[in-house]
Formats: structure tokens, C-alpha cells, sequence
């Protein structure tokens, strides 16, 4: 079987949170399914939240911004490997 | 006339040259704080002495009250000025100036404490016998206490965080099931955003128009107004044009306005100056909202109709000295006119960060108070207003073109701004009739710039 792995990229620079709030858990964990749609962080900017999501349906294989960690716009988030 | 030999602004962007431009004038030095992200701001230019105070997230930088404080002993800086935002309203930072004995320019920690929390100044001022927006009159511990005073106070309603401002953590409920869907997620919010989970519930005015009253108090029982403002065009809680005087008063009615504002401040030990927020409906009732303790953005349009100087009264009072004026030596002349502009796409309201590759301002049609200038570069990080433009003029009229004028003058460049819709506004027959709610913009067809 095939996988194709997509980069997830941030449109827009600000802050990134895997966390809904500080006290809440990440969003999704390295090696979670998600389904297209799902939200996988946050990003701050200029004091509004954006959602980043999953495009597809798939596996987050691994993270590349961390929480609280500021990053620029087109800066690769995470890697989502397709079923 | 000593009034302080050192200012430390802790604060950014267009308030903090705002500030800086006073102190030059009365001859007092100043200390800029500023993160890394703000390394090449004008406003870091323009300071006497200037301090890097950390990276560029607001709570690593001008939120971190220890390095405040820090430099402010480091440099013997003898008073902060808090701008708007940030520690502006923040009781435990003013504690703290207070313990180094640091003089605050603002209203003492106690005071700001109890008008910051919406429930006890609303409790406060209706024992003062003000008129406040009917609600719940304690905190809602959970969603049947919510439910029980929903039942009392009649949908439509605004569920609020008690520790709230800037428009944020408040949600409009029109029914039991909505109060029950969303009272978990609005605590929530509240706790993310102001560290303080209490909500309450305040009835909804429909048609409403915010209408707020500049006052100043010094330390020898001095209190006058400074006339209103009118701030209901607003998105999302976000203010976008503020004028002074209101279009919507009449004269009467203005009367009893600055009366009741005077008699709130009265009934609390205030100090410095600060603005009362009402809530009027189209019958001409009003309404307590809330108190900002501080300086507002929008003062500019208070000093344009007065002539007078807020940032040079807050210093004054803060140095002991008396008001400058008497209220019958305080006149307002002709109507001012505010347009915020912000970095944001005139259609989609998305932020927009980026450097300015080219500005121009027509300073000769307009005040601006700015905190870019050609070659910066706007950050993610704050808040995306990047400056304002001021006008006055012998009458309404005169102002509004005044304004169209200066908006269609301004040009900036490599980054996306919502001066198209400012423009729209200035053209908006229901904005030049003067009688608009704040659901004037939201009503508006979708104008595509």
C-alpha cells in the first residue's frame, strides 16, 4: 500500500499552540489518526487564533513546532502520512 | 514646576510615542522598554534611554512585571507610564511600583482591582445609586445559578467574563438551551484569557449606542468631565471609529450623562484620569457598563474638541499637582473624528503582518498617531491596530469630510489595511445621519474592497 506524506505548513507567522489552553492537552500526539478536518494547533496572530487542520485523513507521523514556539509564515508544522 | 526627571513607558507602538511626544515637551526623560521583535520600531528611536526587555511574545516581554520593574530601578526611573493594555490595568503590577516606590501615573491598585472586576463595580455603583445594565448581581457558580437569573433578567442576554475587556470572552445568548451549550466554553475562555474563570450574565440592550465619559480626578478632591465619545461603530467588540461630541445626545440628556458620571466617580477613591462606559437604548436610558482605568485610545478626540493634553494631566496628577482647569474652564469646541486603522485585510478582517514597504500620511489634512513608519515591520505578535487618524472640524459635517479626505491621502503599502472600509464608512449615509447602534457595521451589506 502506498502513503503519500503531506507537510503541513502555516499560512501566516505568529505563535504556534498544540494546545487548545495551557492547561489542556495537545491537540493530537505524534502517531495519531486524524480525519480531515481535525484541528491539529494553533496559531496566534496578532491576537486572533487560526485553526491549522488536517487536509486529509491520515496519521500525524511527527511535529516540527513545538508549543509556544514562535514560527513564520510557510514554516512546515507537522507531517500527515495518508491511508 | 518639577514634575518627574524620568518616565519609563512600558508599552509599544503608537501609545508609547505618544507618550514620549509629551514628556519631550514638559522636558521629562524617558525610557523605552521594548521586545526584540520591536528592536527597530520608531517608537525605540524616539525615547531618551531604551532597554530591551525580552522576546517578542507579549508575556516574555511588556507583560513580565519583574523585568518592568527591573529596569525601571536599573535606569531610576522615578515613574511608569502603563499606556493602554498591557499592565495598564493590572493591580498587582501597580502594587509592585508601589512597593519600590515607583510612582504609578494611574489610579491606585485597590481602586483598579474593584472597577477591573465587572461584578463588584457594577455591585458598587448601583449602591451608588448609578444606574447599571441589569444582570446577575454575583458571579454564576454554575449553569443552574446561570439559568435561574436568565429566568429573572429575560433573554436576550450577554454572558460575560467577570475579568474581561477589549470585547473579549463575552457571547450573546438568546435562549436557555444556548446558555446551557455555551456557559462551560465561555468560563473557559475567560480562564485563558484573563486567568479567571467567574462569568455573569447582563441583559441585552438592543440597539444599543456606547457612548463613555473622559474624567480626570486629582489627589485634592478635584473631579470635572472632560465631555463623551461616541464609540459604536465597532466589529466584534473591537472599536473602529470613535467622534466626539455623540451625534446621538441631546443636550439634556448629555446634562444627566455627565452628572451621573461624576457622581460614580465620587463614589469610589479614584485618582488620575479614567473613562466611564455607558450603555444607552434608543429611548435615551443609560446604563453603568463598565469603568476603564486608564488612558483610552480613542482620547485623541477628547484633546482635539478641548485643546488640552490627557498624557501632560495624567503626568501632572501623578506628581501631586492639582488639575490643571476648573470644570467651567474646561470648553469643547467643534467635532473630532478617530478612524483606527489595523493591519488587517478590509474584507476578510484576517491579520495581515508584513513590512511597510511604502507610507505616506497627509499630515497636513489629518493628526496621526502612528507607531510604524516606512520600513517597518509589523509583527504577529500584538495587538493589529498600527496607528490612528484624527480630525476635527467646526461641525460634523466638516469633520466627516475632513476625514474622507485624509483616509483617501494615506497610502501604505505591503501590508493589507482596513482604511478601503474606513473610506466606505465616511461615505455610509446611515454613519453621516449620526443615529447608529453598535450593530451598525455588522448590518451593513458586504461591501468587497
Amino acid at each position: 500500500m502506498m502513503s503519500n506524506k503531506t507537510k503541513i505548513l502555516s499560512p501566516i507567522p505568529g505563535v504556534f499552540y498544540r494546545k487548545p489552553a495551557p492547561d489542556k492537552d495537545v491537540y493530537v500526539n505524534e502517531g495519531d489518526e486524524v480525519n480531515a478536518g481535525d484541528i491539529i494547533g494553533l496559531v496566534e496572530v496578532m491576537k486572533s487564533f487560526y485553526e491549522v487542520k488536517a487536509e486529509t485523513d491520515g496519521i500525524i507521523e511527527e511535529f516540527f513546532a513545538e508549543n509556544d514556539q514562535m514560527i513564520e509564515a510557510g514554516q512546515e508544522i507537522a507531517v500527515l502520512v495518508e491511508k | 514646576m518639577s514634575l518627574f526627571n524620568k518616565v519609563l513607558i512600558a508599552n509599544r507602538g503608537e501609545i508609547a510615542r505618544r507618550i514620549i511626544k509629551t514628556c519631550d515637551r514638559l522636558g521629562i526623560k524617558t525610557v523605552a522598554i521594548y521586545s526584540e521583535a520591536d528592536a527597530d520600531a520608531p517608537f525605540v528611536n524616539e525615547a531618551t534611554e531604551t532597554v530591551c526587555i525580552g522576546e517578542a511574545q507579549a508575556k516574555k516581554s511588556y507583560l513580565n512585571i519583574e523585568k518592568v520593574i527591573q529596569v525601571a530601578k536599573e535606569t531610576n526611573a522615578d515613574a511608569i507610564h502603563p499606556g493602554y493594555g498591557f499592565l495598564s490595568e493590572n493591580p498587582k503590577f501597580v502594587t509592585r511600583c508601589e512597593e519600590e516606590g515607583i510612582t504609578f501615573i494611574g489610579p491606585s491598585a485597590s481602586v483598579m482591582k474593584l472597577m477591573g472586576n465587572k461584578v463588584a463595580s457594577r455591585i458598587k455603583m448601583h449602591d451608588a445609586g448609578i444606574p447599571v445594565v441589569p444582570g446577575s448581581e454575583r458571579n454564576l457558580e454554575n449553569i443552574e445559578e446561570a439559568l435561574a437569573a436568565a429566568e429573572r433578567i429575560g433573554y436576550p442576554l450577554m454572558l460575560k467574563a467577570s475579568a474581561g475587556g477589549g470585547g473579549i470572552g463575552m457571547k450573546l445568548i438568546h435562549t436557555d438551551d444556548e446558555l446551557k451549550q455555551n456557559f462551560d466554553s465561555t468560563k473557559q475562555q475567560a480562564q485563558n484569557f484573563f486567568g479567571d474563570d467567574t462569568v455573569f450574565i447582563e441583559k441585552f440592550i438592543t440597539d444599543p449606542h456606547h457612548i463613555e465619559v473622559q474624567v480626570a480626578v486629582d489627589g485634592h478632591g478635584n473631579i470635572v468631565h472632560l465631555f463623551e465619545r461616541e464609540c459604536s461603530v465597532q466589529r466584534r467588540h473591537q472599536k473602529v471609529i470613535e467622534e466626539a461630541p455623540s451625534p446621538f445626545l441631546n443636550d439634556e440628556l448629555r446634562q444627566e450623562l455627565f452628572e451621573t458620571a461624576i457622581k460614580a466617580v465620587k463614589s469610589i477613591d479614584y485618582k488620575n484620569v479614567g473613562t466611564i462606559e455607558f450603555i444607552f437604548d434608543n429611548d435615551g436610558n443609560f446604563y453603568f457598563l463598565e469603568m476603564n482605568t486608564r488612558l483610552q485610545v480613542e482620547h485623541p478626540v477628547t484633546e482635539k474638541i478641548t485643546g488640552l493634553d490627557l498624557v501632560e494631566w495624567q503626568i501632572k496628577i501623578a506628581a501631586g499637582k492639582s488639575l490643571p482647569l476648573a470644570q467651567d474652564e474646561i470648553t469643547a469646541q467643534g467635532h473630532a473624528i478617530e478612524c483606527r486603522v489595523y493591519a488587517e485585510d478590509p474584507n476578510t478582517f484576517f491579520p495581515s503582518p508584513g513590512k511597510i514597504n511604502s507610507l505616506e500620511l497627509a499630515k497636513d489634512l489629518a493628526r496621526y498617531d502612528f507607531g510604524v513608519e516606512q520600513g517597518t515591520d509589523v509583527s504577529p505578535f500584538y495587538d493589529p491596530m498600527i496607528g490612528k487618524i484624527i480630525v476635527h472640524g467646526e461641525n460634523r459635517n466638516e469633520a466627516i469630510a475632513k476625514a474622507k479626505a485624509a483616509i483617501n491621502a494615506t497610502k501604505i503599502e505591503g501590508i493589507k489595511t482596513n482604511l478601503p472600509l474606513q473610506a466606505s464608512i465616511m461615505d455610509d449615509d446611515i454613519f453621516k445621519s449620526g443615529n447608529y447602534t453598535t450593530n451598525f457595521l455588522a448590518e451593513r451589506k458586504t461591501v468587497t474592497f
